[in-house]
């Protein structure tokens, strides 16, 4: 874009700025896309005013220079930045979000058709398409960025969150996994599995794999690792919530877990646990109708 | 060269390695426990390795070997005391002292002694009847 032309779309645009932003709140709020429930009305005008006043701030300095890389478009790629990441926070499509550049299209080529003259229009147009285009792109981008990086949060929450070790007895220990094994996830477990058997002096330990979507060769080694390091603090393993499907991928691989005791499920494993550490469960009101049956 | 007590309790061994364990001193263990284990006809032998923060492969060998020794001196082991780290590096070299026995700390391990002697007893007795019979 040259030097002339983005000059006089700064000057149109800052003569006229009033006017579009009104016309351009306007068309988003008629727009179908517009969360009214997500943003209020004053909040989307200020931020249509503050884009537009460092828009022209940047056409004027330097309209030439390359909008997603030059210093002089920096106010604005910040602002909009903020926009979209707090747009994605807030739950909005990509398309809604990418719409907030594009919807000043209308106002702008309006005001260009009437303020600009008719040999000039061609190429004006085609400079306010170009930026206005390109920052419609950078929107995206940021949003997905934005996007990205909750979800890597997420995934350390995840990580946190899923390796809690519950003592179900005095002396026995349970381990729900849910989700896939890595290594790096084995690590946390394991770690925190022979913390849990130090603290609480446990001889058992009871780890279910009910939640573990699939168990390949790799996530069988882990669990035999997991196993084999609590054997090594005096603390026994059981295996428990094997689901069919995953008994027979364990046979079909050829995975070796024969020293380990496993069960179909948790109660089996506890009740195995218990039998273990020498206690066992009766009913409580049992004796009572023997006696009165007497 | 530091050398490691040996304790007699009854008929067990009790061995507590309170010092940095080098190849020398590991080795020198192994000699003085086969020979305490012959001399005073230990039934069963337990290691506490609870001040050991660094367990190498070397050392994790010659307890996987100390407790091979000491089963044909028909006497067996309990490893008691392991620390977390410990084991986590054990079972990520592979040795995962499969013919080791281990127990949380001398208290457990010693009550793991007196039940595998019991077992063993119960065994003999069993078997002298079937002979008898």
């Amino acid at each position: 874009m040259a030097e002339s032309q983005s000059t006089v779309l700064a000057g149109v645009l800052r003569e006229h700025s009033d006017e579009i932003a009104r016309e351009w709140v306007r068309l988003q709020q008629n727009d179908l896309t517009l969360r009214n429930n997500l943003l209020r009305a004053g909040e989307l005008e200020q931020q249509c005013r503050e884009f537009l006043a460092a828009l022209v701030n940047a056409l004027q300095n330097g309209g030439g220079a390359d909008v997603l890389r030059s210093e002089t478009w920096a106010p604005v790629r910040e602002l909009l930045s903020g926009i979209s990441r707090t747009r994605a926070r807030q739950g909005f499509t990509p398309t809604e979000t990418a719409m907030f550049v594009f919807s000043l299209k209308q106002p702008v080529f309006d005001l260009l058709r009437r303020e600009v003259k008719s040999d000039e229009l061609a190429d004006i147009s085609w400079a306010a398409t170009t930026v206005l285009d390109a920052l419609g792109l950078y929107t995206t981008e940021t949003y997905q960025r934005g996007r990205e990086e909750i979800i890597a949060r997420q995934q350390q929450e995840l990580l946190e969150l899923s390796t809690p070790v519950v003592q179900l007895w005095h002396g026995v220990l349970a381990l729900p996994l849910i989700g896939t094994l890595d290594s790096a996830r084995t690590q946390v477990v394991m770690e925190s599995l022979l913390q849990a058997v130090v603290e609480t002096g446990s001889q058992i330990a009871i780890i279910d794999i009910t939640g573990v979507p699939v168990v390949d060769t790799l996530v069988a080694q882990h669990l035999l690792k997991t196993v084999a390091a609590a054997r090594l603090m005096g603390a026994d393993c059981i295996i428990s919530g094997i689901r069919p499907q995953i008994a027979q991928t364990i046979v079909h691989l050829g995975v070796e877990i024969n020293d380990v005791i496993t069960k179909a499920t948790l109660a089996d494993a506890f009740a195995i646990a218990l039998t273990r550490i020498g206690l066992h469960v009766t009913r409580k009101n049992a004796p009572r109708r023997e006696a009165a049956a007497e | 060269m530091q050398s490691i007590p040996i304790l007699k309790m009854g008929s067990f061994l009790l061995v507590s390695i309170q010092v940095d364990m080098d190849d020398r001193t590991a080795m020198s263990l192994q000699d003085d426990l086969t020979s305490a284990i012959v001399k005073h006809r230990a039934k069963g032998v337990l290691i506490d390795i609870s001040s050991l923060d660094v367990v190498d492969s070397f050392i994790g060998r010659m307890l996987a070997n100390t407790a091979a020794m000491a089963r044909i001196l028909d006497a067996d082991t309990v490893v008691v005391g392991m620390q977390p780290s410990v084991a986590i590096t054990l079972v990520e070299l592979g040795l995962s002292l499969k013919g080791v026995r281990s127990a949380l700390n001398v208290e457990r391990g010693m009550e793991l002694l007196k039940s595998i002697a019991r077992d063993t007893l119960a065994e003999a007795d069993q078997a002298d009847a079937g002979y008898e019979s």
